[in-house]
């Protein structure tokens, strides 16, 4: 079986590079039938990683313990969901996944495209496969999944009884499908990198490379938004350190081409509608794709996290090279082909949409720096002055916290200026309500005893987006609710599918508004810690803890310590929570299971530290949290997702859309959306 | 003003706003990784910076002591004695035998202050030689069948 999982990965691998080649030389020779052969052998490397990942799947489900990768991740007690996710658990399983979802990927773009865009394909199908067969050849010769254990005496293939299974704390349903989503993410900016590319080589006129993207676009960044917050939900309900966001390069890694690929879904707009920067969209479409690359190799080298991690990878400096080759190729190609990105109109006024996009892409590009800047500052600092120092979670936070703040105050303000030039008295009119909503809240939250500048500006500014989106939902159904005479949530209904990707988009930007309610909400965070006796209460905030008994046990699988507790608030009794401790007795690793109340106003976290025996009685740690607001990060996510998704459906009136908004461009432009 | 101007101020205020808060946030945030070796060779000058120190935690080591933690982290036959004072619990990944990173800073009695630790299981096979015989090894399925 080993032997056919790597052969078939060797063989997607020769394939991948004659698809790569095959599409180039096609094209350049002009032989039709090589092109097609190129397309075919896509096809095939699919079929040839699918084998083999299939073969590594049925050995983790199989409990097959003779292969080294299924002995490190599985084992027989673990729930099937779990073996099945180990595929993408370890280094070499999920290098294997990466390279199968770009090859599915892959398949989707050339099944799509049999008979548009026959110009780009080729340079397509040639950009995919090189980028696949890096990841194979990683698969094949450095990180291969198939490996077997052998004894050091006898020389024989020798399975062990049993595997070490997955860590206990990944056994987490959200665990399970947070790599996924990410990964589909990482993967899926391969696709309009791809298309971007390929215009510039193929010196095409026009937008086409952005209009067949754009849904691809959307879908990675839906992809690696949930992908991220799945992870920081994890963090706050499986860790229990009470957190759900702490500046670690992983979680790093996986924001940056977040960051990017966000500046890259409104610059965009600007060369659809505008024609202007053109430069600038090849370049964050690369850098969005690099910086998935980036953090595919920061999430897998550990070049960061650990002391000495970078020597001991393996695959660590194959990454850096092919960033390197591959950021050198595209820097290359945009100066090459720059006369065909020439914008073709001009900023106008520094209060316009225009200038808001630019300021948008500005203050996100230097995020996306100052993030990758603090990440990598234990190696730069290492590579020029012999000496490594760290940032902590604190510099990303002085940072980070003034532009979230002023990003989400241009999510308010971008919307309501006009194209071109906005006057004086649409200013008025458009800002009034907003900002004397936002206004008013900062008074009653000050007057109400909140002394938090962050929390009192971040809620003030939440709520005046809020407002500017709920104005502008609110004036589009006015004008239908008057023509039409339907009352105004049909209107609204009606008003979102005239233009899903305009009200899709104040959706998703809805969405981001509660998740920053959410972690305005940290602003107002209280912790205690303390050690308790049984009938000993702790307060916190309007809280009263009691503890009522402590519990131990062992059920085979993991030891157990955990405290009961009364809890009342504001002397109303509200009910028990048990906060839990294990010990796994086979890994011996610890498991904290906290006990959360979640109400929409804010959570009550109690972690369990430890139980011990102190003299005479029993005294259990406990760390309690309050957490306000912090639902509403969840909430939040679930309108971005909605919104994401109202976006990716078709306009009912898209080509009178496209017409109306195209005033003052040139024709050529008019006609993109067929 | 000229509109070109206008932009150009604009974007040298918030480029240059952000530039002066990452590096004046630097000073107080920042912490020298350093091996154990290197700690306890340190003159009096690098003892009020805030270190990061990796190593294993020593096994039988930890011990809890009120709100503090005690514990020895070693690495190459080198042994530093850490007490942990931090707000946060402890992560769960923090057990005899796991690589940890002290952050914080070292007291005038050798002993390491620590406010902050991060801990992950050493890498899955070698660290557990009872549930992986020692004498197996991973080797390329071409190779093994040789």
């Amino acid at each position: 079986m080993e032997n056919i999982g790597a052969l078939a990965i060797l063989l997607a691998l020769c394939v991948a590079l004659y698809a790569a080649v095959a599409s180039v030389v096609g094209k350049l020779k002009s032989k039709p039938y090589l092109i097609l052969s190129g397309e075919r052998a896509v096809l095939a490397v699919w079929v040839l990683i699918t084998v083999a990942s299939g073969i590594l799947v049925y050995a983790l489900i199989t409990g097959d313990f003779h292969f080294a990768y299924a002995a490190g991740h599985s084992n027989h007690a673990m729930p099937t969901l779990y073996k099945f996710t180990a595929w993408w658990g370890g280094q070499e399983g999920s290098v294997l996944f990466w390279g199968w979802l770009l090859s599915s990927y892959s398949v989707i773009v050339v099944l799509q495209n049999q008979r548009r865009h026959r110009q780009m394909m080729p340079y397509v199908v040639a950009i995919l496969s090189g980028v696949q067969s890096f990841f194979l050849f990683l698969s094949a010769f450095l990180v291969s999944p198939f490996e077997v254990l052998v004894s050091s005496v006898t020389h024989a293939i020798t399975p062990v009884v049993d595997g070490l299974g997955l860590n206990p704390q990944l056994q987490y349903p959200a665990m399970a499908i947070h790599p996924p989503m990410l990964y589909l993410g990482y993967v899926g900016f391969t696709v309009p990198f791809a298309f971007a590319m390929a215009s510039l080589i193929t010196k095409q006129k026009g937008d086409a490379w952005i209009h067949t993207t754009r849904r691809w676009t959307i879908v990675a960044w839906l992809f690696l938004s949930v992908g991220i917050i799945l992870g920081s939900g994890w963090a706050y309900h499986a860790l229990g350190w009470g957190g759900y966001w702490a500046w670690d390069p992983v979680e790093n890694a996986s924001l940056l081409p977040w960051l990017s690929g966000t500046a890259f879904l409104h610059s965009v707009m600007m060369q659809e509608k505008k024609g202007m920067m053109k430069i600038w969209n090849m370049v964050l479409v690369a850098s969005t794709f690099f910086l998935c690359i980036f953090g595919t190799f920061l999430t897998r080298s550990g070049v960061v996290s650990s002391v000495h991690a970078f020597a001991q990878s393996p695959i660590g400096k194959y990454f850096v090279g092919f960033l390197t080759i591959g950021i050198a190729a595209t820097v290359y190609l945009i100066l090459e082909r720059r006369k065909f990105l020439k914008s073709e109109s001009h900023l106008e006024s520094v209060v316009s949409r225009e200038s808001s996009f630019l300021f948008n892409n500005l203050v996100l590009l230097a995020s996306c720096f100052a993030v990758l800047w603090g990440t990598l500052f234990p190696v730069i600092t290492e590579a020029l002055s012999d000496e490594k120092i760290g940032l902590d979670k604190e510099w990303f936070n002085r940072l980070m916290i003034p532009i979230g703040l002023f990003l989400l105050l241009l999510t308010g303000v971008g919307p309501l200026f006009a194209w071109r030039r906005t006057s004086g008295e649409s200013l008025r009119k458009n800002f009034l309500v907003p900002c004397a909503a936002g206004l008013t809240l900062a008074a009653v939250l000050f007057a109400g005893g909140a002394r938090s500048p962050y929390g009192i500006v971040a809620l003030s500014f939440c709520m005046f987006v809020m407002c500017a989106i709920l104005l502008e939902f609110y004036r589009g159904s006015r004008a239908i609710h008057q023509k039409d005479g339907v009352n105004y949530l049909k209107a609204a209904i009606e008003l979102t599918h005239r233009n899903t990707r305009r009200y899709g988009g104040y959706l998703v930007h809805m969405g981001i508004v509660l998740m920053f309610v959410g972690w305005s909400g940290s602003a107002f965070n209280q912790n205690i810690m303390a050690d308790v006796g049984i009938g000993d209460t702790v307060h916190i905030g309007p809280y009263a803890v009691e503890a009522v008994d402590f519990h131990t046990g062992d059920n085979g699988n993991y030891v157990w310590d955990s405290a009961e507790l009364k809890v009342s608030k504001n002397g109303d009794y509200l009910g028990e929570m048990e906060p839990e401790k294990r010990l796994y007795t086979v890994s011996k690793q610890g498991l904290t299971h906290v006990a959360i109340r979640t109400r929409l106003n804010e959570d009550l976290y109690i972690s369990l530290a430890s139980v011990e025996q102190n003299g005479q009685k029993l005294t259990a740690t406990l760390q309690l949290w309050v957490f306000p607001l912090v639902t509403w990060i969840w909430i939040g996510t679930a309108v971005l997702v909605f919104g994401t998704l109202v976006a990716l459906l078709p306009s009912k009136v898209a080509r009178q859309y496209a017409r109306t908004e195209v005033v003052g461009v040139t024709r050529k432009h008019a006609v993109v959306e067929s | 003003m000229k509109k070109n101007a206008k932009f150009a101020l604009l974007i040298v205020l918030i480029l240059g706003t952000l530039a002066w808060i990452g590096t004046s946030a630097v000073s107080s945030t920042k912490s020298y990784y350093k091996t154990i070796s290197e700690v306890q060779t340190l003159n009096d000058n690098a003892r009020s910076e805030r270190l990061r120190v990796a190593g294993d935690i020593q096994t039988g080591s930890i011990h809890k002591n009120g709100p503090e933690t005690d514990f020895t982290l070693t690495q190459e036959h080198q042994t530093l004695k850490v007490a942990y004072t931090g707000e946060d619990p402890l992560p769960d990944t923090f057990r005899d035998g796991a690589q940890a990173l002290a952050e914080g800073k070292l007291g005038a009695d050798g002993v390491f202050r620590a406010n902050h630790i991060q801990a992950k299981c050493s890498s899955k096979y070698q660290s557990k030689p009872g549930q992986a015989p020692a004498g197996l090894k991973p080797v390329t399925a071409s190779k093994a069948s040789l």
